[in-house]
């Protein structure tokens, strides 16, 4: 029987010539990563198991939530890390190097057929690139480091069809916020998504990254692209195909406070805003910088509006500094971030004050997500978010991008 | 760790990790004690007050989405949560807290209120409110997660059997 691409990446890795979901197997595992929000206690768990690990060369360890560290107490776990990568040969991306899971597709540390496991909820981004990516906890990342392996249950697939082509104002980001809209956030737990249709082609490696990383908001366990061509998808077992016809996806918002709760833009026009966000490993690429600049080039954002920019990483900085990008941006009225996370978890770099409204590209807007109980998250594309600084009200970016 | 009873404290659905303790707390320190006094501070702020030794947590659907921080789990047991009863739990949570060894029971507990005894039979897998006269049946735990839960965690896991003790079929 043809096997889903969670089912044939696990089988592999764990010397079987199949597997079907439901069952449990241990699995050596291509990519071990830790950021600085989770690498301590995985530091600490590992040295109750082991004191070496396995296969350094598999492991990398990222200072990017809280980066550069903002207190004292935080600087003692980055130092920690330091010291422990220090000590077991493992690669360390320091402060400024950029998000993690934008880092680990940029260095290529996780490729088509990998199985990647993060200490970070997101770590199904990878599945962009066609890796079972899937996010798990420090224990389990301690685990790993000590064996280089890890025991998975085998997770049912749920298809997900994307045909057609965005119309110009839509984006991947936008996808993502209609399909967590269609699934709710339990709608694939346990399950992995598997994207395929008509529509993948046209989408960037950017584009696709945006998809994947949404996949946990719906509960999933991985987001998988295809790895490699020629493959036959429709044959294998599927627990749910779901369909999304891109052309009938609109810009929109998920509103305050949780993920699935979408609003086209247009319908959210009363919304005044205090600060407009770019950035995160779900919308912090080169690709989202330009759209950003595209739209507010020549103009300046709204008085009153704070837009802070966080580029995923140093190349991505790079690029937008060396491509007249950055100018643009900053020129609009930009505050430029340290290439990392942000204000994204709450702990620095733009926390909101009460009654504050953010409009973000992150991927989440739980209520007190990025620091303050009383400020409300709207999550948007890169595109909708530009519009909006420049607009100081939620924008439908339709008009700036005809 | 067969027989698990407390006091419940009732919450509903999507209680996600930065509910159950902020980030802004999880990235200053790593002593539990210490953050499981803003154990869901954002939701009910006195929480870490009332709560005691031995009380258990029960919850509606997907509870401990979000955020893959352990921390969670941990403050939970900092706190002094024996227990989560949970109609459902997003996948992440659930791990962790097995990994952490703190027990976690899927089951719709319908009927219960804040305050009501709860009595866990985990390997028998049934769920009692003996004040309302009510039993339920908790989905059993797969295997593999039952034998790290009932070794105390991963940790207490491979430092016994030097490895997974968990491979084959459910």
């Amino acid at each position: 029987m043809t096997m889903t691409r969670a089912e044939r990446i696990l089988a592999a890795h764990s010397n079987r010539d199949q597997v079907r979901a439901g069952e449990i197997v241990v699995a050596d595992v291509d990519l071990i990563m830790a950021q600085d929000g989770t690498a301590p206690l995985a530091i600490r768990s590992f040295s109750s198991i082991s004191d070496r690990v396995a296969y350094p060369e598999r492991v990398a360890f990222v200072i990017d939530h809280n980066a550069p560290s903002p207190a004292e107490s935080v600087s003692v776990l980055h130092q920690q890390m330091r010291e422990f990568c220090s000590r077991h040969g493992i690669r360390l991306f320091s402060e400024g190097e950029g998000v993690c899971h934008q880092l680990m597709v940029e260095h290529g540390l996780v490729g088509p057929g990998d199985l990647a496991i993060g200490a970070d909820s997101h770590s199904c981004t990878y599945g962009a690139v066609g890796a079972f990516g899937t996010g798990v906890g420090s224990t389990d990342l301690a685990a790993a480091m000590a064996t280089g392996q890890l025991w998975f249950r085998v997770p049912p697939s749920i298809r997900v069809i994307l045909s057609g082509r965005l119309h110009p104002a839509a984006s991947a980001k936008d996808i993502a916020l209609h399909l967590v809209s269609q699934l709710g956030p339990d709608g694939a737990t346990y399950s992995a998504l598997e994207f395929d249709g008509d529509g993948v082609g046209g989408l960037s490696l950017d584009e696709r990254m945006t998809i994947s990383n949404m996949a946990v908001e719906c509960g999933a366990k991985a987001g998988l692209f295809a790895g490699e061509l020629g493959e036959d998808p429709g044959s294998a077992k599927y627990e749910e195909t779901v369909e999304i016809a891109l052309d009938r996806v609109t810009p929109g918002c998920s509103v305050p406070h949780a993920v699935e709760n979408f609003t086209p833009a247009s319908d959210l026009g009363d919304i005044l805003i205090d600060v407009a966000f770019i950035g995160t490993c779900t919308n912090g690429r080169y690709s989202d910088l330009e759209t950003a600049a595209r739209i507010l080039a020549g103009n300046t954002i709204s008085p009153g509006v704070r837009l802070l920019i966080a580029p995923a990483s140093k190349s991505v900085l790079k690029q937008a500094a060396e491509s007249g990008v950055l100018s643009t941006l900053l020129d609009a009225g930009a505050c430029l971030l340290t290439p990392g996370c942000g204000p994204c978890v709450g702990t620095h770099a733009g926390i909101p004050a009460a009654g504050e409204v953010v409009i973000s590209t992150a991927n989440r807007n739980f209520q007190g997500r990025m620091g303050n109980d009383d400020a409300d998250i709207y999550l948007a594309s890169p595109a909708t978010v530009a519009a909006s600084a420049l607009t100081g009200h939620i924008t439908d970016p339709g008009r700036y991008l005809a | 760790m067969n027989r698990i009873s407390g006091k419940i404290h009732l919450f509903g659905d999507n209680v996600n990790t930065d509910y159950i303790i902020a980030g802004k707390y999880k990235f200053k320190t790593l002593d539990m004690d210490e953050l499981a006094r803003h154990v869901f501070e954002s939701i009910d702020p006195e929480f870490s007050s009332r709560v005691q030794t031995g009380d258990i947590v029960v919850a509606g659907s997907n509870f401990g989405c979000g955020s893959s921080r352990e921390q969670a789990p941990l403050v939970l047991t900092a706190a002094g949560i024996s227990a989560v009863v949970a109609r459902s739990f997003a996948r992440i949570f659930f791990r962790n807290a097995i990994n952490t060894g703190l027990a976690v029971v899927e089951c719709d507990v319908t009927g219960a209120r804040t305050g009501d005894r709860l009595i866990i039979d985990l390997a028998g897998g049934q769920v009692e409110l003996p004040d309302r006269g009510l039993q339920f049946e908790a989905v059993s735990l797969p295997p593999a997660m039952m034998q790290i839960l009932s070794d105390g965690g991963l940790i207490p896991h491979l430092q016994q059997h030097g490895t997974f003790r968990v491979g084959g079929n459910p």
